[in-house]
């Protein structure tokens, strides 16, 4: 039986996925601090939106464990905490913006009362009061995921998934959507976001989870340490395949091209031990440059080189 | 609001939006114009002839049960053409995925959308049925023995059909289940005739193979039945046809209806529970 802490939004171990021959989600290990933005991160194919599924119950795990906000996943009760906008949302054509954001707060198990006064809130947040009386059959790609917004946001979740959410939208809706999260944090909700857009995952999370092939690589905490994280140029000559074997203790992802030594550290601090040991291990060096990276370089770095997914 | 009410309400509200019901009710009043044609020029034929009015009942009757016999075609094609499309569709197009993450149990979803196209179905066939009748009678004065069980069978046909569509909707494409569905309606339908000619061929092999279709998809019976039950008691000893019975379904046979419906709905709610979406 797993345990949960009431600190986690989130708790995944070992979750996997396995559709026929094909691996979606090898082996996912996570937790979610409650009241975070958390960014989830990883190439197309990575297991992104399968991981966010199982998560939602709408897929069955092959194996592995999962708790949403301390509830099994798949559990009906606790959805009613819960928001969802999948990617590309898309609902009846019919429905007027009131319509559509009335429904799925009845769904929610939201009072009549409670909903005339909401609803008209919730799309005054995501700019479509001027279109409330309209069907979606008119609206835009950017406006389909404004609703569909309106409706993961209507119930006051307590953990909201955004699967893509900017995507359609364009730069006044995206800084709505990083305005929308922030209020939802401070509020004291937990986002759950899988975006491609690094630089908005930069500028909106606290914490992101890098994920590949199925597995979580890396974690970081925007909000402290992770503007540490350095590469670092080594200008010297005679380094040898021992030398830079060494170094794994303090780097990571090493290169040595003719007399640049290429690597990353986590931090500055570990930079005096370094040099330290490339000396020792008889290289000659002459300068050391170091350059903060940005997350879309942790990306690239951690993911390797693009293998036409 | 229960959620499974929700749910019922939205399907039915969705499907009385669809064109296909319109064009189906159009269709039903068009068929009903040409039947009061008929039955008019047919008493008008009649007045000119000395016939006994006792045979001049049964034919009046019996053109009385074409006209519910399309109606309830009519209702069973517009049954499989509205519904084929609510889980297929929605789980290919990602609509779903909006409702399923709802505090709502899957179970509640299937079955709150089957009652909305109940709701549906139920309403086209009293509306149809009863302009047939009401035809019938104020042209000829002939009524149905027993309209509201014929009714009811042909409602309860129309959702046998409707849980076939829901079945292999939890599996495959709209197209597939439009065609799985469609073709095992063929086979009710050879089935029924099967039954029919059985009334008079002495084939064992007719015979078996008549109920085997009858079995696989117990849909005509059920319509062979209603008919029974609405036909004059004489009726199925004029003529053989689907509007009259030889052969009449048993009660056994309509017990075996209901076991069909509530196995088949049972599989399409425990598969619509275990799959991804």
């Amino acid at each position: 039986m797993m345990t949960t802490s009431p600190d986690f939004a989130i708790e995944t171990h070992g979750l996997r996925k396995v559709f026929g021959p094909q691996v979606a989600v090898r082996n996912l290990s996570l937790t979610v601090p409650r009241g975070e933005i958390f960014g989830f991160l990883g190439p197309n194919g990575a297991g992104k939106s399968t991981s966010i599924k199982m998560l939602l119950g709408l897929v069955r795990p092959t194996a592995g464990r999962a708790q949403v906000l301390g509830a099994p996943v798949g559990d009906v009760a606790v959805r009613r905490h819960i928001g969802f906008l999948p990617e590309d949302f898309r609902f009846y054509e019919w429905l007027t913006a009131t319509e559509l954001v009335g429904l799925h707060g009845r769904l929610c198990g939201m009072t009549p009362a409670r909903l005339r006064s909401r609803v008209p809130e919730v799309l005054d947040q995501v700019g479509l009061t001027p279109h409330r009386r309209r069907t979606l059959r008119g609206f835009s790609k950017g406006m389909l995921q404004r609703i569909g917004l309106a409706q993961a946001l209507v119930h006051e979740p307590d953990l909201i998934f955004l699967d893509e959410p900017t995507s359609g939208l364009d730069p006044m809706g995206r800084r709505m959507v990083r305005d929308i999260l922030r209020a939802e944090r401070d509020r004291g909700a937990t986002v759950f976001l899988n975006s491609h857009l690094l630089s908005e995952i930069e500028v909106t999370c606290d914490r992101v989870a890098f994920i590949k092939d199925g597995e979580v690589v890396a974690t970081r905490d925007l909000g402290t340490g992770w503007q540490d994280e350095t590469r670092v140029v080594v200008h010297a000559h005679g380094v040898s395949a021992d030398a830079i074997a060494g170094l794994a203790p303090w780097a990571s992802s090493p290169r040595l091209d003719g007399d640049h030594l290429q690597f990353t550290v986590a931090s500055d601090q570990v930079l005096p031990h370094v040099v330290r040991h490339l000396v020792a291990a008889g290289a000659d060096v002459f300068g050391v440059n170091r350059e903060r990276m940005s997350l879309e370089e942790v990306f690239v770095t951690l993911m390797g080189e693009d293998r036409g997914l | 609001m229960k959620p499974i009410w929700i749910m019922a309400g939205l399907t039915l509200r969705e499907a009385a939006r669809r064109k296909i019901l319109w064009t189906a009710l159009l269709a039903g009043a068009l068929l009903l114009a040409v039947f009061a044609v008929a039955m008019r020029l047919q008493v008008a034929e009649f007045q000119g002839r000395a016939m006994s009015p006792f045979v001049r009942y049964q034919v009046e009757a019996g053109m009385l049960m074409i006209g519910l016999y399309t109606c309830d075609l009519l209702a069973v094609v517009l049954t499989i053409l509205t519904s084929i499309d609510t889980l297929a569709g929605e789980i290919s197009s990602g609509t779903i995925h909006a409702i399923a993450t709802k505090p709502i149990a899957r179970w509640q979803i299937l079955l709150g959308k089957f009652l909305g196209f109940v709701g549906m179905i139920s309403t086209y066939v009293v509306v149809t049925f009863y302009a047939t009748i009401g035809v019938a009678y104020a042209t000829t004065g002939v009524l149905p023995q027993h309209p509201v069980r014929g009714l009811l069978l042909v409602i309860f046909e129309c959702m046998v059909a409707l849980s076939l569509t829901f079945m292999f909707g939890t599996w495959f494409s709209t197209l597939t289940n439009g065609v799985l569905v469609l073709g095992l309606q063929g086979v009710a339908f050879m089935g029924g005739w099967l039954e029919q000619v059985s009334g008079f061929s002495q084939s064992v092999h007719i015979v078996t193979l008549g109920i085997v279709s009858s079995l696989v998809m117990p849909g005509e019976s059920l319509w062979r039945r209603a008919a029974y039950e609405m036909q004059t008691p004489l009726a199925g000893s004029l003529s053989f046809s689907p509007f009259a019975n030889v052969s009449i379904p048993s009660l056994t046979a309509l017990a075996y209806a209901g076991l069909y419906f509530a196995v088949v709905l049972t599989v399409a709610v425990y598969h619509f529970n275990r799959r991804d979406l």
